[in-house]
């Protein structure tokens, strides 16, 4: 007789807005569960957060287990690890998916460890083989290869990288149950003693993004970066380089050290394309780049690419969208 | 403060070879390295060695060659070095390296504070710190960028993604830290030299747990295996690159790129 296999998504939410990484989830675990002829769940924990749980099924889970009480107020790590753990040992899963979040692959990594399962990292691809197992593709040595693994232990655990899967649409008449589940509280030996904006700048979330590396000069010269992102909403962004140097803050910086984005464009203007800032940004839609030297590696996975001087290249860029905009 | 800092021996990155044709990622050419962001953890144990004194025991599991990295630890102001080394280790999935690094680290009395690297630049899945405390049954913070540490409590700055969020915790406690918690200090040429006289200790596996548990080190004890490796090519790149004609470049990019976002 079969088990019935149930996917189980992690709601990640943050003073009781949902994390749209989970959304993702929910599409790619409805893919997931429909090939394995099983249902997915979701499994949200808050304070007065019992209302968000319909989103999710809204968002296609067939059932949500809510644990609503005070202390999931925020990040409490051993309550979120101690009650999820009970859960899964309960409902034992096919799959458990987080969002790879800093608290997804945080407290995915506690709960693994507590289940004694294997958990797969920053997985930028999911798929069910022959078998039925679960095939968990993501990149490894600093984005230069992509990993296929396998999980012999269950449930099979996989953080999922933000911006990949795809989203559903939501559909507000959909049904599912919603299953509360009482707390069980335990220490939390870690206390929030304050919680902070990091910065206004979101370059993880930009359509398109101006970045400049080893090429500009000076610290002034992202300015000229910034006239051309201005004139299309654009984020600036950066290499390694110039934020080590303090030319710019290390919330603009792109690669394996930085944000991992993946915009509809995106512009290098002198960056040689080592492969610590690939792996920050390979997976744009667009990428054009420009840089003096023909043999730099970031050539090698331009769509666009101009052999110039920036400084040269840039000015002229932006002259000419101002006269097709006039 | 008796300090734990867990090290790691991975390949120069920039001197691995990654072999499109054949998919195959070649080490042998590459020299190796301490993980960089170990370099910043260790960085952080000295300097709160310096502000409130204790010691510094550095752990690694590796092969033999992982020694270098443990002298180099002992180099930069660790105090001493464990390194765990057996053939029944390898093949370890991030499972069963934490497995294997708290059966040691459960043998040393009395820490008050782990710190390890956010993440490697091979593995780089930022799970081991995690799951070293979960099997260790001690509180962590993670991606800290900021720490405190007194005789008390250690109060950690981490990043959440966008927000900043101050944690405090007692002791015993894991930390991981980013680039960002330091700049690692060179180590002096005569700590060089003493470093090679001092002793590594080394343990294997009957020196750290039962038989039955031995099940769980190495690729036994590893639930996830890779099946497959791909280098992934960018042959799906358009790949127009213009070297002498930048007006040629621009009307052609902003006709097939720029149009729809200022029209």
């Amino acid at each position: 007789m079969a088990t019935h296999k149930e996917i189980l998504v992690f709601t990640e939410q943050n003073e009781g807005i949902i994390h749209p990484v989970t959304y993702e989830l929910l599409g790619k675990g409805r893919e997931l569960a429909d090939k394995l002829s099983g249902s997915l769940s979701g499994i949200l924990l808050g304070n007065h957060i019992e209302n968000a749980a319909v989103e999710l099924v809204y968002y296609g889970a067939d059932r949500v287990y809510v644990f609503d009480n005070e202390i999931f107020d925020d990040f409490d790590l051993l309550n979120y690890k101690h009650n999820i753990v009970k859960l899964l040992k309960d409902i034992k899963p096919e799959i458990f998916l987080l969002g790879a979040t800093h608290w997804g692959r945080s407290l995915g990594a506690r709960i693994a460890a507590a289940l004694n399962t294997g958990l797969t990292a920053d997985c930028t691809g999911l798929d069910i083989d022959q078998s039925g197992n679960l095939v968990q593709i993501r990149p490894a040595f600093s984005g230069n290869v992509l990993a296929y693994i396998k999980t012999r232990t269950r449930p099979q655990t996989a953080t999922v990288r933000y911006k990949v899967m795809r989203s559903p649409e939501r559909d507000a008449s959909r049904k599912g149950e919603i299953i509360k589940k009482e707390a069980e509280l335990v220490p939390s030996l870690i206390s929030i003693v304050r919680k902070e904006k990091l910065s206004d700048v979101n370059i993880a979330e930009a359509e398109i993004i101006v970045s400049g590396g080893a090429g500009l000069k000076k610290a002034e010269d992202f300015s000229l970066l910034s006239d051309l992102a201005g004139l299309f909403g654009a984020t600036v962004g950066s290499s390694r380089l110039p934020v080590d140097n303090g030319w710019i803050g290390r919330e603009y910086q792109v690669g394996f050290s930085g944000n991992t984005v993946k915009p509809k464009v995106y512009v290098a203007c002198g960056i040689s394309g080592s492969p610590q800032h690939l792996a920050g940004m390979r997976e744009s839609d667009v990428i054009i780049a420009i840089n003096t030297d023909p043999t730099a590696p970031i050539f090698r996975i331009a769509d666009y690419g101009i052999v110039g001087d920036l400084y040269e290249v840039i000015p002229r860029l932006i002259q000419r969208v101002k006269e097709c905009r006039a | 403060m008796k300090i734990i800092v867990l090290v790691k021996q991975v390949p120069v990155m920039s001197q691995v070879k990654f072999d499109v044709g054949r998919g195959k990622v070649d080490r042998s050419s590459a020299d190796v390295e301490m993980n960089p962001f170990d370099l910043n953890a260790l960085e952080a144990a000295v300097q709160i060695k310096e502000m409130v004194g204790g010691s510094i025991l550095v752990i690694s599991m590796g092969p033999n060659r992982a020694e270098l990295v443990l002298r180099d630890a002992l180099a930069r102001g660790a105090d001493s070095a464990l390194l765990l080394r057996d053939r029944r280790f390898a093949g370890a999935d991030t499972l069963a390296t934490s497995y294997t690094l708290a059966c040691a680290i459960k043998q040393v009395q009395d820490f008050h504070l782990i710190i390890a690297g956010e993440k490697t630049v091979d593995g780089d899945t930022g799970q081991v710190g995690p799951e070293l405390a979960e099997h260790l049954n001690i509180p962590h913070v993670a991606h800290v960028f900021k720490l405190d540490v007194s005789d008390e409590r250690l109060v950690a700055v981490c990043d959440m993604g966008g927000l900043s969020y101050t944690m405090e915790a007692d002791f015993p406690v894991l930390v991981t830290v980013t680039k960002d918690v330091n700049i690692p200090r060179l180590p002096a040429f005569r700590d060089k030299v003493k470093a090679r006289q001092m002793k590594v200790e080394i343990k294997g596996a009957k020196e750290l747990a039962t038989a039955a548990d031995a099940a769980r080190f190495g690729v036994r004890g590893s639930p996830t295996r890779v099946h497959r490796v791909i280098i992934p090519s960018e042959e799906n790149r358009k790949g127009r690159i213009f070297a002498n004609s930048v007006d040629e470049a621009i009307s052609e990019i902003l006709e097939e790129i720029f149009k729809p976002f200022y029209q």
